[in-house]
């Protein structure tokens, strides 16, 4: 479906950004070299990105001021090997002046958000995945490798081919037990794995107005579970208020043209949804909670960049709050970024969650990439509120990932299996 | 280039190609490169022969941004990696660290099948079958950047992007 038409003169969001860094007229398909605003690594790509610097020559950043490193994804250090990997980054940052964001910092993308480095209308690369997230304030940030992260922290610039944009329009209101996650999941069994290769979305309506921060980025966060390069979203009122307080930069949000051209457009009326769950080994293989309901499990984790946030914590807590745990369950909590535990911290969520049974981590990725706590056994079965669900993603190739929303997973732990939400809130 | 084709499925992930419990510690790409394909099959590195093709669906290296992936395969001696479509950020990777990533029609490769591939030409022969599929050219930039051997050799010699 093309929405305006090829010799329309108005632009999508990503046109309006890549067009304002590069200096050009950019239209999607465009090949253009854009200047950047902010570029990041974390400790599973960094250490490959110094060695590219390295390799190019580099003896001096483009990027002053505007670059940080995060220890996120193995923090604390679990081994000597990984410890000698985090020393590297510590000395990189120290002599070339990075930000650098050590152990307990929390998730790199909490960290760029909660410091306000990626901001609307801003131009951002990191080199992670999951750096589509901040497309839910503006942002056209998008993952890119390691030697691509070292090319714009050297040079400040970077090829982009701009991209096409799928629109995706969400309304209706959510029902009692039902959250941004189950938006999210639903939109990724539609989309599925590759439907958005290469595209950005654009994703509005009045779903998504309603949606607190924390839950719209738990939807960009998820784009390039669709193959997507990012998942933007307009500014409003609660995007600006968030980053009042946080930073005195100036900014200019970008809207699309009312004529801009769409490579495709899907609507959503979510009034319906019930909780979704993402089963073992694809994050589109998704159901509804009622198809999986009595799976035994025996690990749960809430956090990871996906819903590690406040709004996240609350809503497991109140499923958990003068409860217990199932016998036989390990329950992980881990707060995205060390200001939203201090905040869980004075909610006295981190106490509901210690008293219900569950253990609480340092800010950071945990247990979601496989390489520290909660790696699961063999044969188990996890429920967890993270983004990827691939076998072996949590260092166990014979474990079993399924994925919900952080009620869904509280709900699990309480019972010992999966289980609807709505029947314990 | 001449070899064998390894084939595989669609949605083959980077966990899969290398997972993170093994990528994680070290910057060592030759221990890496024993490891690759390990969760799909264990016995993929015993079979491969230095110059064989991975050949695949669509969405090749769909998830993480690890750009071991393509450096542990072309350590662990593939020459390049056919597949219907590739996710993003895996095809940039690839092509910035100098292993070629051909977008093919795959349907017709089997297993075992005998493969000569011509770069420049973007033609895939099939000796096993003597059939020849075609892949599209890549974007100047990209075949600029393969052209030196990669995104570090080419920021060294010139420093930053251009596009002409």
């Amino acid at each position: 479906m093309i929405i305006g038409g090829k010799n329309s003169l108005g632009k999508t969001i990503s046109e309006k950004i890549l067009s304002a860094h590069s200096g050009k007229d950019a239209r999607s398909g465009d090949i253009v070299i854009a200047e950047l605003d902010f570029v990041m690594a974390q400790d599973g790509t960094a250490p490959l990105a110094i060695r590219s610097f390295e390799g190019m020559g580099g003896d001096g950043i483009a990027m002053a001021g505007k670059a940080a490193f995060c220890i996120d994804h193995s923090a604390p250090s679990p081994l000597r090997a990984i410890s000698e990997l985090h020393a590297l980054m510590r000395e990189f940052a120290g002599k070339y002046g990075l930000e650098l964001n050590d152990v307990g910092e929390g998730v790199c993308h909490q960290v760029m958000l909660d410091k306000a480095h990626a901001l609307p209308g801003s131009l951002v690369i990191g080199a992670d995945s999951h750096t589509c997230t901040y497309g839910a304030v503006n942002a056209f940030a998008t993952g890119v490798g390691s030697t691509d992260m070292a090319a714009g922290l050297l040079s400040g610039s970077l090829w982009f081919r701009v991209p096409e944009t799928m629109k995706v329009t969400v309304s209706g209101s959510l029902a009692k037990g039902v959250f941004s996650k189950d938006i999210a999941l639903m939109m990724v069994s539609d989309i599925t794995a590759d439907g958005a290769t290469y595209m950005a979305l654009e994703i509005g309506g009045d779903a998504i107005s309603a949606l607190g921060l924390d839950g719209r980025l738990t939807i960009s966060n998820l784009a390039v579970e669709m193959g997507a390069k990012v998942g933007l979203m307009e500014v409003d009122e609660k995007t600006l208020a968030f980053f009042k307080s946080r930073t005195s930069d100036r900014f200019e949000p970008v809207s699309p043209d009312p004529d801009a051209t769409y490579q495709e457009a899907r609507e959503y009326d979510i009034s319906n949804l019930g909780p979704q769950v993402a089963r073992p080994h694809a994050v589109d293989n998704v159901c509804p909670v009622e198809e999986v309901e009595g799976t035994v499990i025996a690990q749960g984790l809430i956090g990871t960049c996906t819903n590690g946030r406040l709004e996240d914590l609350r809503a497991a807590a109140e499923v958990v709050k003068g409860r217990k745990v199932a016998r036989g369950v390990r329950m992980i909590v881990a707060p995205a970024s060390r200001e939203v535990m201090l905040n869980a911290l004075r909610e006295g969520l981190i106490e509901a969650f210690t008293e219900a049974g569950a253990s609480v981590m340092c800010p950071g990725c945990a247990s979601c990439v496989g390489t520290h706590q909660g790696i699961p056994g063999d044969g188990e079965n996890v429920i967890s509120t993270a983004n990827r669900n691939f076998k072996g993603r949590m260092g166990n190739p014979e474990a079993f990932i399924y994925l919900a929303s952080p009620a869904t997973v509280a709900a699990s732990c309480l019972k010992g299996e999966i289980t609807d939400p709505r029947k314990v809130m | 280039m001449k070899g064998k084709a390894h084939k595989f499925g669609d949605d083959v992930n980077t966990d899969y190609i290398i997972s993170g419990r093994h990528k994680f510690k070290t910057l060592d790409m030759n221990e890496l490169a024993g490891h690759v394909m390990e969760d799909l099959d264990p016995h993929f590195v015993k079979r491969l022969k230095k110059g064989d093709f991975l050949v695949a669906g669509k969405n090749f290296g769909c998830g993480s941004s690890r750009e071991q992936a393509p450096l542990a395969l072309k350590h662990a001696g593939v020459a390049a990696v056919l597949a219907e479509s590739f996710a993003r950020i895996y095809f940039r990777n690839s092509i910035n660290n100098g292993l070629p990533a051909l977008v093919c029609d795959t349907s017709g490769i089997d297993d075992g099948d005998s493969l000569e591939v011509d770069l420049e030409a973007g033609v895939i022969r099939n000796l096993t079958k003597g059939t020849q599929i075609e892949s599209p050219p890549l974007p100047r930039v990209m075949l600029d950047i393969l052209s030196e051997g990669g995104l570090v050799d080419y920021m060294k010699k010139h420093g930053r992007l251009a596009l002409d």
